[in-house]
């Protein structure tokens, strides 16, 4: 991985070159979009998100309601501009548990080895092997629905796989001659672990929560189409669609809107995940 | 503490085998001081685990057993992981063979070079950034405030070797050892890299042990020479005799280098039949 690194660094620059259209740019651009609506939704919005019309109840796409209005005559433009807000926020929240935790285990497990690592890793494969959808619903039907609980449940199932990357990369390393001449250093045990390998690892956990962002929205979604991510009326894409699926066969805007939001979001991590991986990840360039 | 003239190694029948019993390094005793020693040999010969075991760094699938393993004053074979740490970049360093994988690629140079005086000093964030600087000043790299916010990846294999050096002696240790830090540099740079490692030790009146298999590098740059073969030494001789080595090993050591003078010619190569012989003989 080094060597690779150092090789393609040290190519010289063959002069000015046409900025080239990947899949980072492209994803990055749309999780860009992304974050703007979510910062700028009271700006980009042209109606009250929780304003209800009953007099301009489930109106088609039109020059004053672009996307139509839903069963409450709410305008579904602002609500699908709105609701990247809970999504974001549960991304995020996600992520700030699950990255920290799984590094955690798979670093320890990786360079202590012996029983602590089959121990660590046995409690990770029990986590990997639930169901993620289903235990957060049950999770979720004991603490209670809100956007704080579905974080935590679709966490609880999400940090396996960083534990076992990370373990894996740990492993890779511990024989490499840089912590070698790190340890003869006289640098061992935490200071080791946390200053020397954590970085080493660090672009693989980068890449790999961007590819599983997708899902994570996903799994999201599915949360509040159950009923139990964000309660109503706060605007959430998973409960919009759930709210249209009623209607689905006469006015298919209302579920159209969010379900073409939520393609959005996962097509746009997915694709920075991918543009992600090629950039950080020497293994699979060229 | 070692005074001024005790030895900072003392190895009697240093003894390394495998898990399953082949013995790798065979009852080897050596002391070494103030001075500046070689340990040469065939590749896999027992060079490399020698200088790991007296940095307490063996792989545990191998067992290590002497009779006496003294190093800076510290019984060796009696020291916990934790007692080892202090002595490991404080009283030992050492310098590996090739800086593109002995250097940590996510880490900056000055981060890195300053990461042994945080472990073995108490300094100040300013003392310390002075003392780097001027560390790799020391050994020879050029702006060295510059220098200290890049990464591995963009220095060039001397530079790094050099780099590699700053970091082995900005604890001020007391013995350096060398595990053929010239291997994966060109000739060019060997002597010149070489010829910094002599003058840094004999400026801090260190010891120095330097393996390598480069008989004509080892002749010009070291005091003692010791040579290894199959997990023994088989020849102690002063660097100065080499040329004139009496041991039949050595001897074809040293006549083996290609030169301008046997250009042309075929080199001798190891009669083993006739060194096994020589070993029973003795």
């Amino acid at each position: 991985m080094t060597q690779n690194l150092t090789e393609l660094e040290s190519v010289p620059p063959r002069g000015r070159q046409r900025p080239r259209v990947t899949s980072l740019a492209i994803g990055g651009t749309l999780v860009a979009v992304l974050v703007l609506a979510a910062l700028l939704a009271p700006l980009l919005a042209p109606f009250d998100p929780n304003a209800q019309l009953m007099t301009a109840r489930l109106l088609p796409p039109s020059s004053a309601h672009w996307l139509g209005t839903d069963g409450f005559g709410r305008d579904l433009l602002s609500r699908v501009i709105y609701g990247a807000r809970p999504t974001l926020l549960l991304v995020a929240l996600i992520l700030v548990l699950t990255i920290p935790v799984g590094m955690l285990i798979g670093i320890c497990a990786g360079y202590l080895g012996g029983w602590t690592e089959r121990v660590l890793m046995r409690i990770t494969d029990i986590f990997l092997s639930l169901p993620n959808l289903v235990i957060a619903l049950a999770l979720v039907a004991m603490l209670g629905p809100g956007l704080m609980n579905g974080a935590l449940a679709l966490a609880l199932t999400s940090w396996p796989p960083f534990a076992r990357q990370a373990r894996a990369e740990t492993l890779a390393l511990r024989r490499s001659d840089y912590l070698a001449a790190a340890r003869m250093q006289g640098i061992n045990g935490l200071r080791l672990m946390f200053g020397h390998i954590l970085p080493l690892c660090m672009p693989g956990a980068v890449v790999r929560a961007a590819l599983s962002l997708g899902g994570i929205i996903l799994s999201a979604a599915g949360l509040g189409f159950l009923g139990m991510g964000v309660q109503p009326p706060t605007a959430e894409w998973g409960s919009m669609v759930a709210e249209g699926s009623k209607v689905i066969f006469d006015q298919w805007w209302v579920a159209a809107a969010p379900g073409g939001a939520i393609l959005f979001a996962s097509l746009a991590f997915n694709l920075t995940g991918d543009g992600l991986r090629d950039r950080l990840d020497t293994r699979h360039a060229n | 503490m070692p005074t001024e003239n005790s030895p900072l190694i003392v190895a009697d029948r240093l003894r390394i085998a495998s898990a399953s019993g082949a013995t790798l390094v065979n009852n080897i005793s050596f002391t070494l001081g103030r001075e500046r020693v070689a340990l040469v040999g065939e590749s896999g010969s027992g060079k490399s685990l020698t200088a790991r075991s007296l940095m307490g760094l063996l792989s545990p699938s191998l067992r290590l057993n002497a009779q006496t393993l003294n190093v800076v004053g510290e019984d060796a074979l009696a020291l916990s992981e934790g007692q080892w740490a202090p002595l490991r970049g404080g009283q030992l360093a050492m310098v590996m063979q090739d800086p593109k994988y002995a250097l940590n690629p996510m880490r900056t140079i000055g981060w890195q070079v300053a990461e042994p005086l945080k472990l073995h000093a108490s300094l100040s964030r300013a003392e310390i950034k002075e003392k780097v600087c001027e560390m790799l000043d020391a050994v020879g790299l050029p702006q060295p405030s510059q220098l200290m916010s890049r990464y591995p990846h963009q220095l060039s294999g001397g530079m790094g070797q050099r780099v590699m050096l700053a970091i082995a002696l900005i604890a001020d240790p007391q013995l350096l050892i060398a595990d053929e830090p010239t291997s994966a540099l060109d000739h060019a740079m060997r002597d010149q890299v070489l010829a910094l490692i002599r003058r840094m030790v004999e400026q801090r009146n260190m010891g120095l042990l330097l393996i390598s298999h480069d008989l004509q590098q080892v002749a010009e740059h070291c005091e003692r020479v010791m040579v290894m073969y199959q997990g023994e030494i088989l020849d102690r001789l002063p660097a100065a005799d080499l040329p004139r080595a009496t041991h039949p090993y050595t001897r074809t050591l040293w006549s083996c280098r290609p030169s301008l003078a046997t250009k042309g010619q075929p080199l001798p190569v190891l009669d083993r039949a006739a060194l096994e012989a020589h070993r029973e003989h003795h």
